[in-house]
């Protein structure tokens, strides 16, 4: 009898080892999922569980931009799928349905997974089925997880990703506000912005070329009265994730300083990072202490990316201002520069270079025009189509010497037809000496095709200076 | 007069069939090379296809009405659960009524048993895969148009829409070289040996399966990486089994050319 006792104590010891420690399963609840860029409730529990999830795939046909629709392959129905929250330890039971409406079968690799395909073969599902299997979250991190099934190009591109925070036992800092960021991209077959119900490009995912580079599904979805917000004082942690299926994000939000990093979602954190890089099938765990208020955008710093294509986010700090930490603008003046892209220094000023005959008058003319014009006139006058028109063999110059002294000297803007081909652009006035405007214009009809004309000195003076209005 | 149409109507269907099976064509045989042969060497291993007969068009709601009246343990009150899920012929109101807009779309919610006793009971059966893929393969002038960008788009703006809300009636779209309607662009169509083409689910693996008999391997065993369609074709079938029933997933018939002695 008494060893009876001894052995149900020390069972009972045991157990309690097993709980203090923190590691026996106890319980079961279902996983409360979230769609962006809203996240789960911090997980307060000391001890790991039995966690359900459920989840649905669906194909459903929503906005990409405006005016613009797209048939998305879904975790839940929106792009990208639901925030999944576990703690570290937890037994993670995952059943996935596939809606009875689906085309396609799908799966679900979640990262967070330690095992053969992340959950791929054991969750594969054809429409109208639910599949379910177990892992155990033994990682904290966090993850990307996204469907597996052939072609997997596809079904990402389409839409099928999504983020799982296995949160440590220890919990994550308190901050004041969470955020679930997700970029993707979007592979259509008409260009950005062409109306209508877009179908897949392959040959544009194969040549990683998108049309849409997107937070959180479609253009939009994270800017305007969908913008994300913070009081002035408070700590904002953002859950980013990149889907892919191809860019790496450069992700920055403008106007702040991430105080903590944890780089690729994994334990380190780096700290006063303006830009960090996010994987596609990759993640990172930003947080920053908002200090003034404003409006502050998340962009992927790719930067055509942000205002071509979509990547465009915003933080909306309410509050009032912190003029020491940031002034807004303090004055607004008048700024006269004096010449063109020469400055001038002060002290003595260099003689003006005299040219003594067309020779010389080539020579000089060749390093204004190397320091003035070859950016847009190209080093052999042949301009760039469509916005520069060509230097060489140009009709224009030939026809009118004034006209072309007149364009140096004040410069030229609207409507113009050189050798066939209209232009409508600016060309700003130089601030050239005249003894230097009659130089490179010299180099110029003497080079490429042109009439050799010489231009002296005081024909240039006597076009008039345009003073301005 | 009403004797003359009578017979007209009588004899019509019986002059057909003394030319062919009603409702089906002639696929001419021919050298194919299926979406997952290669040999262990990476080379695409052709296959002689014989000649066979196939349905122009799926089997519509009104076809397999007529089967399940005469054959009453395929109805929907009738059906054991290991030859139908519960899903079998769900969007028919009962045993032997659906709404009038379905007669002429295609039968879905069929599983494989269902869909392989219709055809034996009209003297058919299923067409394997490399049957079906083979004269899948023709666009409207070509028998073999899977390398051509325009098919290949084509089928990928069907995946790209929606599923069920604008299934049309058979035969809407083009008829392709063989006189086929709606291989694609309509909906999923079960195959004889549709469990032999093993994509595991985890695709990326099934490379490594060398499984050469079974055709069956993922993305590196491939013959044409960017056949995306015959990609999902394969991905779809191998997450069947014989008695699921899918909302876009129905059937048509093949049938042997007995050989003439």
């Amino acid at each position: 009898m008494k060893h009876v006792l001894a052995a149900l104590m020390a069972l009972g010891l045991l157990s309690s080892i097993g709980c203090k420690d923190g590691s026996t399963i106890q319980g079961e609840e279902e996983a409360a999922l979230t769609f962006a860029p809203n996240v789960p409730p911090p997980i307060t529990r000391k001890h790991p569980t039995k966690v359900v999830v459920k989840l649905e795939t669906s194909e459903v046909v929503k906005r990409l931009a405006d005016g613009v629709e797209y048939t998305f392959w879904t975790f839940g129905g929106e792009v990208p799928g639901k925030f999944i929250r576990v703690r570290e330890g937890d037994l993670v039971e995952f059943h996935l349905s596939n809606h009875p409406d689906s085309k396609m079968p799908h799966n679900i690799d979640l990262h967070a997974v330690t095992g053969a395909g992340g959950g791929a073969a054991s969750s594969f599902t054809a429409p109208g089925h639910t599949s379910k299997f177990s892992f155990k979250a033994i990682n904290p991190g966090l993850y990307v997880y996204h469907c597996a099934t052939a072609p997997v190009g596809m079904h990402i591109a389409n839409g099928m990703y999504g983020l799982i925070l296995v949160e440590p036992k220890e919990g994550l800092p308190k901050v004041d506000k969470e955020y679930y960021v997700m970029q993707s991209e979007f592979y259509t077959k008409g260009k950005y912005g062409a109306p209508g119900l877009q179908p897949f490009s392959m040959r544009k995912a194969l040549q990683e070329i998108p049309d849409y580079v997107v937070f959180n599904g479609s253009v939009g979805a994270l800017a305007g009265d969908k913008a994300v917000g913070a009081e002035k004082g408070e700590t904002v942690r953002m859950f980013v994730g990149n889907g892919g299926p191809n860019l790496v994000s450069s992700f920055h939000v403008i106007g702040e300083i991430f105080d903590n990093v944890y780089t690729e979602g994994g334990s380190v954190a780096n700290h006063n990072v303006q830009t960090t890089l996010v994987p596609a099938g990759g993640s990172a765990i930003v947080e920053f202490k908002v200090d003034v208020p404003g409006t502050f955008i998340l962009v992927d710093h790719s930067i055509f990316r942000a205002f071509n294509k979509g990547a465009l986010g915003m933080l909306k700090v309410s509050g009032s201002e912190e003029l020491e930490i940031y002034s807004g603008k303090q004055s607004d003046e008048i700024y006269l520069a004096e010449g063109g892209t020469i400055q001038e220094v002060e002290g003595k000023k260099p003689a003006p270079q005299v040219a003594k005959n067309k020779e010389d008058r080539i020579q000089f003319g060749e390093r204004i025009y190397k320091q003035n014009c070859v950016a847009c006139h190209q080093a052999s006058g042949q301009g760039i189509e469509g916005a520069f028109p060509p230097l060489a063999n140009s009709d224009f110059l030939n026809k009118s010497t004034r006209k072309s002294i007149e364009a140096v000297k004040n410069g030229l803007s609207g409507k113009i037809r050189v050798n066939g081909e209209e232009y409508n652009g600016v060309m700003p006035a130089l601030g050239l000496s005249d003894e230097d405007i009659a130089n490179v214009l010299t180099y110029v009809y003497n080079s490429w095709g042109n009439s050799g004309k010489v231009v002296s000195t005081g024909e240039v003076r006597a076009v008039s200076k345009d003073v301005g209005h | 007069m009403i004797q003359v149409i009578f017979w007209i109507l009588l004899l019509g269907p019986l002059c057909v069939f003394a030319r062919g099976p009603s409702s089906m064509v002639k696929i001419d045989g021919g050298a194919f090379t299926p979406f997952f042969n290669k040999d262990k060497d990476g080379k695409d291993v052709p296959i002689q296809v014989e000649s066979f007969y196939l349905d122009v068009t799926p089997v519509t709601n009104s076809q397999y009405r007529s089967f399940v009246r005469k054959h009453a343990k395929w109805r929907k009150s009738k059906i054991k659960r290991v030859f139908a899920d519960d899903s079998y012929l769900k969007h028919w109101k009962s045993d032997l009524s659906f709404e009038k807009k379905e007669s002429e779309k295609p039968v879905r919610f069929v599983s494989w048993f269902a869909a392989s006793a219709y055809c034996e009971a009209y003297g058919k059966e299923l067409p394997t895969i490399v049957q079906w893929e083979y004269a899948a393969s023709a666009d409207e002038k070509e028998k073999l148009a899977t390398h051509k960008e325009e098919y290949r788009q084509k089928i990928l703006e069907w995946y790209s829409r929606p599923s069920i809300d604008r299934l049309s009636n058979v035969k809407s779209g083009k008829k392709n070289y063989w006189g086929v309607y709606d291989l694609h662009g309509l909906v999923w169509e079960w195959n004889l040996d549709y469990n032999v083409a093993m994509v595991t689910g985890e695709s990326r693996e099934d490379s490594s399966l060398n499984r050469n008999r079974f055709c069956g391997s993922g993305a590196l065993g491939a013959k044409d990486k960017l056949d995306y369609g015959a990609f999902m074709r394969f991905g779809f079938r191998s997450s069947l089994k014989g008695n699921y029933t899918v909302g876009n997933l129905g059937f048509r018939c093949a049938k042997k050319i007995e050989s003439k002695k």
